[in-house]
């Protein structure tokens, strides 16, 4: 039998349905890999029991005809969502061995359509950060190294461990999150698939809460077909989350294949960053013209507010997550540390509980919504936001279709090897995926080439509203063209 | 409307005037929480009644529950007041054991509800028109316990997420009287909605009252404002004492510093709690949870058109229709449970046109008089509104006089009954056959010549012969009568 981890989830849900093989081997398979692969950190929680018992489960089902359309397929979560009975930590101390009595919404649903969980991935604590060195379980490795170095690389982030796992094959798909770039930048660093859908296109019920208007939830997949396979199973509308949207979900895969002809495609003139490395640049235009030789046309587009959208992002998002993590008080779950009276509860609790990062942004957040302050930080942040909508509005008012541009601004990196004397250096990994979530569009990041050192690069699409469709159609033309990308096994 | 002169307090240097402006907390009658699905019923064991939302569990989002934005839109179309299609709901951030999110879901700067008007009926038939800023939702949090163990505090979250509605009024109160009087007004008016219990002892309506004193004329002071009160009097009370306590301070060349207060009813005194300094930032910003809560007008229209009546129509309605006094109408209509006794009453009655003022007088003065002796309520009266009725009836068909009905109507308090059948099998009817009276008359007459003599010259002692007429008649002989056989008889 041929290693069943390097098949695509197109490709194994072909198998078994032909009965190649069952979805307990294909389980197997990603367990033995995991186990072997415990070096890169991607998981900080392996369930093999429970994965078993779900493969052997749903083989009965695909023996009687009864399969759903993720049946068999063993996934990766990231420890962001809730799983009934399997701790759920955002990867932070504060929440101990937090085990929840509740599934996510999204990770019923790919339940409910046959997946299998092989267990918990790694992620910056409470999805914040770019590396994935946040996380209370320690860094996450990148699958990816530099030509002829050992160096070990961050996978990105916050999805880090999703990202890992799925290059490095020890899962076929995994679920992430997207608040400033999680999905895409790590995708983009790993040579994998990730979109994070239009903001309310999934529920965010029972994920935990980073910034509340900025948190989407999207795959981290092997290839663009694959992605846009568990997007149909975690979509939808939910009506215990009421920012998620009731708009029929359309069958994606429908998409994959379908001509580009006569769509425009926006290049931002904002995105040509002074100092961009000329291989960002080369593969920025070997993008656009993969797309024009499929028949696309490309526009040049202005997105005049994009310089002001990091900032307002760090408003924005800090903002939000100082008052979403306020519930981690060391009362009623999580950790508790001890301490003479109530604030001291507080006090202890929390700077025992939070790392560093998270630190930082409770406290910037905190300042930015305090009195005298609100207007001229969080306000303005809004308003910013509100143009920068309204850039993309325009663009798209224009006729465009998709904007393209690069997913990052470098490949991987080394672990520790930024932000660790200025925190912005790290945030300005987000430069090119955080406009995205401000304005609350669909983003997908495709593998498009290597650097010279050999690391992958991904290109970002950024499209409408709810028009996800589009966006796989163009990731698969620049699939096709660019190929796909495995790193050879170090580990 | 008569304006209501409001009372001045006497100082040393002079007189001062009080400035009180209050937000009243009231919980919204619905089965489920603002946010969850949960119960909202009271007593229950403690945290028996808590959703995962209400323990803020990790993931967990709030989804807002039409009944209490219906209730919202009702006791904002109850007061008068300017209803928002669209508000917004924030989150004020504070840090409490009893608040699990870390912060409370409410409205800041986009209420439900805005301005609207509140009439006061005050003493003596005056009434003052006080100005509501706005209400809006937000939640209610738990409990805490600090009586279960010597070193530990416990929480119960069953009401934690119950819907609250902050009505804050405009500093428009001017005394103790109002004060107390604006929250009965409100009360009630909850009440007729059913949008809130009322309950003061249960902490379902609270009260925090602000309050500062100015010299007449003089620019508004700076005010204390007393957390939580849940009776009327003592609301009553802390607002004289503090109104004093900040005369004297200032009287005595000091400043009033702004800070929250509590009131001890034991002691009668208020007592700082927190200084403005000591004051959370609440941070506030729009939860990012929830989208601006939006509806149509149609969807107020058609609550306004199903609101029930409301103590100030009804009580226009008992003046214009059935002659009521305004004291007596504002009387009956001030509780629901009254107003809809005397209703009943109304419903029940022959002759609604002809009965219904002397019904009126039946239920305040019979029925309320004997119903506050014994310290009951109207929902625990042993005579019946169909009963009194069946009373009133008797009187107004002449089966019966005003005399004879009190005593009918304390055997029916005391043994129940159907009081026709009490007057038929109790000889209680009365004599109407003029030739029974006629007698009597003459045998009175007969028997006391020296008076019926004096008669003609003192005509003030025909009372006397009319007396003696009806006790020999055992009260049952119709006293028009009497009086007109008396008068020919005797030749007045």
């Amino acid at each position: 039998m041929t290693d069943l981890t390097s098949l695509t989830l197109a490709e194994a849900r072909k198998g078994l349905a032909d009965k190649t093989f069952t979805s307990l081997e294909l389980t197997d398979a990603h367990l033995s890999a995991i186990e072997a692969a415990r070096v890169l950190n991607a998981f900080v929680m392996e369930t093999p029991e429970q994965a078993r018992d779900m493969a052997k489960a749903v083989d009965e089902k695909i023996a009687k005809g009864d399969a759903g359309p993720l049946a068999g397929i063993p996934l990766g979560i990231k420890d962001l969502f809730a799983t009934k009975g399997v701790r759920t930590t955002a990867c932070s101390k504060i929440l101990g061995n937090f085990v929840p009595t509740y599934e996510s919404t999204i990770t019923s649903q790919l339940w409910r359509d046959g997946a299998v969980m092989l267990g918990k991935l790694n992620n910056d604590e409470f999805a914040m950060g770019s590396a994935n060195e946040t996380s209370c379980f320690g860094p996450v490795g990148n699958p990816w190294r530099r030509e002829g170095s050992n160096t070990t690389l961050v996978p990105g982030g916050s999805s880090g461990g999703s990202a890992s796992a799925v290059a490095a094959l020890l899962c076929m798909g995994a679920t992430a999150t997207d608040t400033g770039g999680s999905i895409r930048q790590p995708a983009a660093f790993t040579a994998t698939v990730g979109i994070k859908p239009t903001y309310g296109r999934c529920s965010r019920w029972g994920i935990v809460a980073f910034a509340s208007s900025l948190d989407q939830a999207g795959p981290i997949a092997r290839s663009v077909r694959d992605a846009a396979m568990l997007l149909r199973s975690m979509a939808g509308h939910d009506p215990k989350d009421t920012t998620s949207v009731d708009i029929a979900v359309p069958d994606y895969e429908a998409a994959i294949g379908k001509s580009v002809k006569g769509m425009k495609i926006g290049i931002p003139k904002e995105y040509r960053l002074d100092g961009m490395p000329a291989e960002i640049e080369k593969l920025w235009s070997e993008g656009a013209a993969w797309l024009k030789a499929a028949g696309a046309e490309l526009v040049e587009v202005s997105l005049p507010h994009t310089k002001y959208a990091l900032p307002a992002y760090y408003i924005v998002a800090p903002a939000e997550a100082s008052s979403n993590l306020a519930r981690y008080d060391g009362v009623r779950y999580g950790l508790r540390e001890q301490a003479k009276n109530i604030t001291e509860l507080y006090e202890n609790t929390r700077a025992e509980g939070f790392g560093a990062e998270v630190r930082r942004r409770v406290m910037i957040g905190t300042y930015v919504l305090s009195a005298g302050y609100y207007d001229a930080y969080y306000l303005r942040a809004q308003k910013v936001r509100t143009l920068i909508k309204k850039d993309f509005e325009d663009c798209f008012a224009k006729g465009v279709d998709a904007i393209l541009t690069p997913a990052t601004p470098s490949a991987a990196f080394g672990i520790g090897e930024k932000g660790g004397a200025d925190p912005v250096e790290m945030y300005l990994n987000d430069i090119f995926t955080v406009t995205v979530n401000m304005a609350g569009l669909p983003g997908i990041a495709v593998p498009a080439g290597k650097d010279a050192q050999g690391l992958p690069l991904g290109l970002q699409l950024i499209g409408r509203p709810f028009e996800e469709e589009t966006l796989f159609s163009l990731g698969e033309v620049i699939e096709q063209a660019a190929g796909r990308f495995t790193p050879a096994r170090w580990w | 409307m008569s304006t209501a002169t409001h009372k001045l307090l006497k100082g040393a240097t002079g007189d001062w005037e009080v400035v009180i402006g209050m937000e009243i907390h009231a919980q919204v009658t619905s089965k489920s929480k603002l946010f969850s699905g949960a119960s909202t019923a009271f007593g229950g064991e403690p945290n028996s009644q808590v959703s995962l939302v209400d323990a803020a569990m990790p993931g967990m989002l709030p989804v807002i529950n039409e009944e209490c934005v219906r209730q919202a839109v009702r006791t904002g179309l109850g007061l008068n007041a300017q209803i928002n299609l669209r508000s917004v709901f924030d989150r004020k951030n504070y840090f409490y054991p009893d608040l699990p999110q870390g912060y409370q879901i409410s409205q800041y700067k986009s209420p439900v509800v805005g301005e609207g008007e509140v009439i006061v009926d005050l003493d003596g038939g005056r009434s003052v028109s006080i100005g509501i800023e706005r209400l809006h939702l937000e939640q209610d949090p738990g409990k805490m316990l600090h009586d279960r163990s010597p070193s530990l505090s416990y929480i119960d979250f069953n009401r934690c997420g119950v819907a609250l509605m902050e009505i804050v009024s405009k500093p428009d109160i001017r005394d103790a009287e109002q004060a107390k009087a604006y929250v009965t007004k409100l009360r009630s008016i909850v009440r007729y909605l059913g949008t809130c219990d009322g309950d003061m002892e249960k902490g379902s309506l609270r009260a925090d009252v602000n309050v500062s004193v100015r010299k007449p004329g003089a620019p508004l002071g700076t005010r204390c404002e007393i957390k939580n009160m849940n009776s009327i009097t003592f609301i009553g009370q802390a607002i004289e004492y503090e109104a004093r306590r900040q005369i004297e301070i200032l009287e005595d060349g000091g400043q009033i510093e702004q800070e929250t207060r509590r009131f001890d009813p034991s002691k009668g005194e208020t007592r700082s709690m927190r200084s403005k300094e000591e004051a959370h930032d609440y941070r506030y910003f729009p939860d990012p949870d929830l989208l601006p809560l939006e509806f149509s007008q149609e969807f107020v229209d058609e609550l306004k058109a199903e609101l029930p009546e409301l103590p100030d129509q009804k009580k226009t309605r008992f003046v214009a229709d059935l002659g009521l006094s305004a004291y007596d109408a504002s009387v009956l209509v001030a509780e629901r449970e009254s107003a809809v006794f005397y209703e009943t009453v109304l419903d029940k009655l022959g002759n609604r046109a002809r009965d219904g003022k002397m019904a009126a007088n039946w239920v305040i003065n019979e029925l309320f008089g004997r119903l506050n002796k014994e310290g009951r309520d109207i929902t625990g009266s042993p005579v019946s509104a169909e009963q009194l009725s069946g009373i009133i009836d008797l009187i107004g068909d002449g089966t019966i006089s005003g005399k004879i009905a009190k005593d009918l109507f304390e055997i029916v308090w005391q043994e129940g009954g159907d009081p026709r059948a009490l007057v038929e099998s109790r000889g209680m009817k009365q004599v109407t056959d003029l030739s029974a009276i006629e007698k009597v008359v003459d045998d009175i007459i007969a028997a006391n010549p020296d008076k019926a003599a004096q008669v003609k010259d003192k005509p003030q002692s025909l009372g006397w012969f009319v007396g003696q007429v009806m006790k020999a008649s055992g009260g049952k002989a119709n006293p028009q009568s009497v009086n007109d056989l008396l008068k020919s008889k005797l030749g007045v």
